[in-house]
């Protein structure tokens, strides 16, 4: 019970006073309540202030990564070979899409995703606890914002660049692919791919609860775009060429193919393509196909290495243009092995020897030589020596040293066996002989100056050589159908067999090969082509790979404006000087 | 906010401005004590619903619409609300019944009742009931109150207590409580009744936590511990945390606040809004909002302890010691230090009917006040 208090005032009548003690009591209970109000303020707006800042701070300030737009990849006209474009991508927090109320959301939602409604939305429980899925993978922004439109709880979409290659296929192993990280794997893309790839920025953004970005924040690094990678390639002749090889591979059922096309001045590559080809934009394609085989594989050159050996016979003095050699009745022993040739060609000068492909005249010279010339030669010529094209994968081949050269390896390697390189190898050698024995410095990528080249051989050298090679592409020859209306070409032809896996070579498993270059008379252009195990019938060089090389390198020549120097319908007369008997003899390997 | 001291009086000419408001029955000091609280309330909500005008507008009807209720209910001389008490209450307490069997689910609860015409909360109608009712009975009976007098005095405060607890609505059943509580203790209730009641409430606490519902259990386990459930119960108080520790010392600004604005607040605008205010104004905020509620209690006591007669006395305490309960409950839900319990800030929270329950009550406060005066001069 309380005591009665006394009041100062004096009360109105009929009331009871409160007594102080009450009255202490209930402001005592107020005082207390507002420095518990006062108190709790001081301590969440002074005291734990940092901490609930940065606390805050983590709920709705996210860094948001800027991913740099990766560089174009260009022919040397600026046409695209690979391009970067938006994409976004859709995807859903499942939870928030499975509430009651986000139900016609839910169908709506199916509807344009072209899902039945029951399926989509077992899909979605099917995904338990997980905050984030994706509904669509890398669309068009414009169909991502259609569904975005009708604002369904949950769903957000993201942005990315995919990558297209508008070539698709026809330059599919030049340029390579990209990853879903937008990495390189493969190609151009693979060994280029800090250049394309520019820089990460980084910019921080104020989130709302759903994700919404409100504002920007200020603390950024801007992505800086990669830089585009501009390659030597020629859109058009590279059409040109893989189309031709293709048909080629067809035409001959053969299991494959490999054409290079190169500047013999600059040493610029202007088409290089293979057979079997994929197309970079379908990821299901990427499974064959993926090698550049005129750059990662290794191959034995057998009788387009030829000229190489002619030329630095001439080099050293050992034979001379007005040479003959006697190459009896087409077989030469060479310790246990026997050298053959298709025909036996008797007496023979260079120009012949060439013509007719003499694997017993090219031993015989190869011996008279030694090996020490030849392999010196053949170095000279950049023979196991990388290409350095900076291409993932690329090959250098093997030139032993000639110290340990048998007999049979000499005349081996006199013709093409035993020595190993990429069709590259070939190409850049055999623009050496073209360009009057200065052997440029091959590249993929457009440069700005050219690195000087190399003398492989003396010019007299090689312009005897190219003149004798006139009479492989020639009715005596074993190569006319290489001829190009129009112009002058010298080439060589080769059908090289195969190396077995277990050791020694094949007896019905050629590669069929022509390396020539156009004009004979002012070269421009060296051509490659090689088709692996034709079995349609034909396997000879001349037969299966000089045509194609007909094909391309006249489409090249009229594309680039190359002069003529030869009457249009004087085609397959090319004005080389053989012996008249040779005309009615097949063409060689 | 400093808008609203416009209408404080200056102490050198307070004649003129009272004299003038008393003979129309208001209060300067509580009318421009509430005005000022009700602008500050504008303004927070103004940023607190994302730049709503609508909202902004709505509230400002409702404030209107009570201050007007207030002004005509401080015409009514105070004995007619003693006269009126046991009407008022008994139709609140039908209504309340009512309201359990018909009422409209509102979030899982059984608060509204649809009259056809008004769709409104019978509960709120008990918080102005209740001390009304207490103030009536224990008028004219001999104070301190026999324990008869006082068990009969439990029993009409119990009744609409235990009604309006099970809609669920724990919140407004303990203000309920509290206002017919305050106005029995100031009636000199005995203080072994105090002790006991506490006493009791301490053993019955097992008890009740069980008949508690599973969401009242959630916000109590929530209070004790926030990080329990950070994502889940925990979210509200952890983030209203957040935002007014956020607000520093002198805040981040009106339209500043973060925490709101992106949503990561719930409620912001209604029950939590306290915490925009503090984020965007700091503590030195917090405090001129505390000072200004503390100034409407201080003056609502004053005029109790002027009160004509007992009921007058108990009523005007009862309303201005209640409205004080909302402002610390609601305050301390707010900053963790007492659990979640749907207790609006008052005049600054987004809703009608507390609003107009609050002014209706400063209302009888100013016909208690006014009415004495004119009497007494």
């Amino acid at each position: 019970m309380s005591v009665p208090g006394r009041r100062t005032s004096a009360p109105p009548p009929g009331v009871q006073p409160v007594s102080p003690w009450r009255r202490q009591a209930v402001l005592g209970l107020l005082a207390a309540a507002s420095l518990a109000v006062l108190g709790r303020a001081f301590y969440l707006q002074v005291l734990d202030r940092e901490f609930l800042v940065t606390e805050g701070d983590k709920r709705h300030i996210r860094t948001v990564e800027l991913i740099g737009h990766r560089g174009a990849i260009l022919d040397r006209n600026g046409q695209p070979l690979a391009l970067s474009a938006p994409v976004d991508s859709l995807w859903a927090v499942p939870s928030e899409l499975l509430t009651p109320e986000a139900a016609p959301y839910r169908e709506a939602l199916a509807q344009l995703l072209e899902r039945k409604p029951k399926d989509f939305e077992k899909f979605l429980k099917a995904q338990g606890e997980k905050k984030f899925v994706y509904l669509l993978k890398n669309q068009n922004p414009e169909v991502v914002a259609r569904l975005l439109k009708i604002k369904a709880p949950g769903v957000f979409a993201e942005r990315g660049y995919s990558r297209y290659y508008p070539a698709g296929e026809v330059v599919g192993q030049v340029v390579g692919f990209c990853g879903t990280e937008g990495h390189g794997l493969e190609g151009l893309e693979k060994a280029h791919d800090t250049m394309l790839e520019g820089e990460k920025g980084f910019r921080r953004v104020i989130r709302s609860r759903d994700g919404r970005i409100v504002e920007d924040g200020g603390s950024e690094k801007a992505a800086r775009a990669g830089a585009d990678l501009q390659l030597t390639l020629d859109l058009r002749l590279q059409y040109l060429a893989y189309r031709e090889l293709a048909a080629a591979v067809e035409r001959n059922k053969a299991s494959g193919g490999m054409i290079v096309v190169a500047d013999v001045q600059t040493g610029d590559i202007l088409a290089v393509a293979a057979q079997p080809a994929y197309n970079p934009n379908n990821p299901e394609d990427r499974k064959v196909g993926l090698r550049n085989r005129a750059i990662t594989d290794r191959l034995e050159p057998g009788s387009t290495i030829k000229p190489l050996m002619v030329a630095q016979a001439l080099e050293t003095g050992t034979y001379t243009a007005s040479s003959l050699i006697d190459t009896g009745n087409g077989e030469l022993a060479v310790g246990p092995w026997t050298v053959h040739d298709v025909h036996a060609e008797g007496v023979v000068d260079l120009a012949k020897l060439l013509a007719k492909s003499s694997n017993v005249g090219a031993a015989i010279m190869g011996l008279k030589m030694g090996p020490e010339a030849l392999w010196t030669g053949y170095q000279n010529f950049g023979i196991g020596e990388p290409i350095q094209l900076g291409f993932p994968g690329e090959v250098t081949g093997t030139l032993r040293m000639p110290q340990k050269w048998r007999q049979s390896d000499t005349a081996a390697a006199a013709y093409g066996y035993g020595v190993s390189m990429s069709a590259l190898h070939l190409v850049r050698a055999y623009a050496g002989l073209a360009n009057g024995g200065l052997m440029p410095q091959l590249s993929l990528l457009k440069r700005d100056h050219l690195p000087p080249p190399r003398r492989a051989i003396s010019a007299s050298s090689a312009d005897q050589v190219l003149a004798m090679m006139r009479g492989v592409v020639s009715i005596d020859g074993t190569a006319i159908k290489a001829a190009v209306p129009g112009y002058s070409v010298a080439g060589k032809t080769g059908t090289v067999r195969k190396l077995k896996t277990s050791g020694g070579y094949e007896d019905r498993r050629h590669w069929s090969a022509f390396v020539g270059v156009l004009p004979a008379q002012s070269p421009r252009l060296v051509g490659l082509v090689f088709v692996d195990e034709p079995t349609a019938g034909q396997y000879y060089g001349g037969k299966v790979a000089a045509p194609v090389f007909s094909a391309v390198m006249g489409g090249a020549a009229r594309l680039l404006q190359i002069p003529q120097d030869q009457p249009v319908d004087a085609a397959a007369p090319q004005t080389v000087s053989l012996p008249p008997s040779a005309a009615t003899l097949e063409p060689r390997a | 906010m400093n808008t609203g001291t416009a209408f404080t009086p200056t102490p050198r000419t307070p004649a003129s401005w009272s004299e003038r408001l008393q003979r129309l029955h208001i209060d300067l000091w509580l009318l421009s004590l509430l005005v000022s609280i009700g602008v500050v309330g504008l303004v927070t909500l103004y940023s607190a619903s994302g730049h709503s005008l609508d909202a902004l507008l709505a509230q400002l009807q409702r404030l209107l619409l009570g201050f007007f209720v207030m002004a005509a209910l401080a015409q009514v001389p105070p004995d007619y609300y003693r006269a009126a008490a046991p009407w008022f209450y008994g139709a609140a307490c039908v209504l309340l019944s009512l309201v359990l069997v018909l009422g409209d689910h509102a979030k899982g609860a059984q608060r509204w009742l649809d009259l056809g015409v008004i769709r409104f909360q019978p509960s709120e109608m008990m918080k102005l009931g209740m001390p009304m009712m207490v103030a009536a009975w224990l008028h004219g009976r001999p104070l301190p109150p026999s324990w008869r007098v006082v068990l009969i005095t439990l029993a009409i405060i119990g009744f609409p207590a235990v009604m309006v607890m099970l809609q669920p609505d724990l919140g407004t059943a303990l203000l309920i409580i509290v206002s017919g509580g305050f106005a029995l203790y100031l009636g000199g209730l005995g203080w072994r009744w105090i002790f006991g009641a506490l006493a009791a409430v301490a053993a019955a606490a097992p008890v009740l936590w069980y008949r508690l519902h599973d969401y009242q259990r959630q916000r109590v386990l929530t209070f004790l511990d926030p990080e329990r459930d950070p994502l889940g119960t925990g979210y509200h108080i952890t983030q209203s945390k957040i935002a007014i520790g956020s607000g520093g010392v002198f805040g981040k600004g009106w339209m500043n606040g973060t925490q709101a604005k992106l949503d990561f607040l719930p409620e912001s605008h209604t029950d939590f809004i306290f915490a925009v205010y503090s984020e965007e104004m700091g503590m030195m905020g917090v405090i001129l909002l505390l000072t200004l509620y503390t100034l409407v209690v201080g003056r609502g006591l004053f005029i109790a302890l002027r009160g004509h007669d007992s009921f007058q006395r108990l009523l005007a305490g009862s309303l201005a010691l209640t409205f004080f309960i909302y402002v610390f409950i609601n305050m301390g839900m707010v900053m963790g230090l007492m659990p979640v319990v749907g207790v609006p800030l008052p005049l600054l929270s987004y809703g009608g009917t507390s609003a107009v329950t609050l002014l209706a009550g400063f209302g009888m406060l100013m016909s208690i006040h006014t009415h004495r005066k004119l009497l007494s001069s």
